[in-house]
């Protein structure tokens, strides 16, 4: 299960951001994200929070995002792992 | 040389909008291109534009319907319906001679009003549409240093078209879209991405191409009327 949400974001980043599937596969949990990555900018956000919606069958509650969500591969996987298990 | 687009006119709630077609005016078949909408038709467009080159290559006509109120349309954006649209489908495919309609994303939402085989490619909710317009709108205000939310944004459409993506969005087009869900009747012939090695253009930040995935599209949307209707 955790894996298939991790694999999840993977493929999520690569199909919304337009990275390769070797970048987005050597991510862990320390890679850096928003600032880092010149395709995430905050109206590319919008479109990686509906698709991971549709994708995990959660809701995201707009209050919920904030700037760390974005910081690293880690946070947005656990974020996506705690909103599954709610 | 490849060959040039025909631009065509069908007629549609008083107006007269353009179509984009290529092949042979007398091909057997001649499939209507139902895009994805709002902004995610600007970002699908070349992509659309090649399947259908490729396809007028091997004998099969395509046609590339303007909404009312997109593109080249002078109808009022705002004054528009799914309805509106999903009659401009109907529209369009009778007064075009179309044999099969293959849709694409929220294009799924308008294309079964004119009862001819569907193709669709990975079908959108229109709920989803949306809500990522509604998203960008709050992070584009946020980053001008405006404050807003979405809920004071459905508010204010209530007395006012709201500009979502630069598209002006009237009441009736924001409830509609909504509750919009793709029409389920069997028969559909229903492609995923991962059957045409396809990425989903219409997600990204910026506009792009994929001519592989355009001559995928193209031979499984041949293959396909071939064999069903027509």
């Amino acid at each position: 299960m955790s894996e298939k949400i991790e694999n999840t974001i993977r493929d999520l980043l690569s199909d919304v951001l337009g990275l390769s599937k070797t970048q987005v596969a050597s991510m862990d949990n320390d890679t850096e994200l928003f600032g880092a990555l010149p395709e995430l900018d905050s109206m590319a956000v919008a479109g990686l929070l509906t698709e991971m919606e549709d994708r995990l069958d959660i809701v995201i509650d707009d209050d919920d995002v904030d700037g760390e969500l974005f910081a690293t591969f880690g946070n947005l996987v656990a974020f996506a792992k705690a909103k599954v298990t709610e | 040389m490849r060959p040039p687009p025909a631009h065509l006119i069908y007629e549609t709630g008083g107006h007269s909008e353009h179509c984009l077609s290529f092949g042979a005016v007398d091909a057997a078949r001649t499939i209507l291109i139902v895009p994805p909408l709002f902004d995610e038709m600007n970002r699908t467009r070349r992509m659309m534009v090649e399947a259908m080159r490729v396809l007028g290559e091997q004998g099969v006509r395509t046609l590339l319907p303007d909404l009312p109120g997109s593109n080249e349309s002078l109808a009022d954006m705002s004054d528009q319906t799914l309805l509106d649209w999903r009659n401009a489908v109907v529209d369009c495919a009778s007064q075009l001679s179309a044999t099969h309609i293959a849709s694409i994303r929220g294009g799924c939402l308008i294309d079964d009003a004119a009862k001819l085989p569907l193709w669709r490619l990975a079908p959108a909710k229109g709920t989803s549409l949306l809500k990522t317009m509604l998203r960008t709108r709050v992070v584009a205000d946020k980053e001008a240093g405006i404050s807003t939310t979405v809920e004071q944004l459905l508010t204010a459409a209530q007395s006012a078209p709201l500009d979502l993506a630069g598209i002006l969005f009237g009441q009736e087009m924001l409830a509609a879209l909504d509750m919009a869900l793709p029409s389920t009747e069997t028969g559909i012939h229903e492609v995923m991405l991962a059957d045409i090695n396809g990425t989903p253009l219409w997600l990204r930040a910026e506009p792009s191409d994929n001519p592989a995935m355009s001559t995928a599209i193209a031979a499984d949307l041949d293959c396909w009327s071939a064999s069903c209707g027509g």
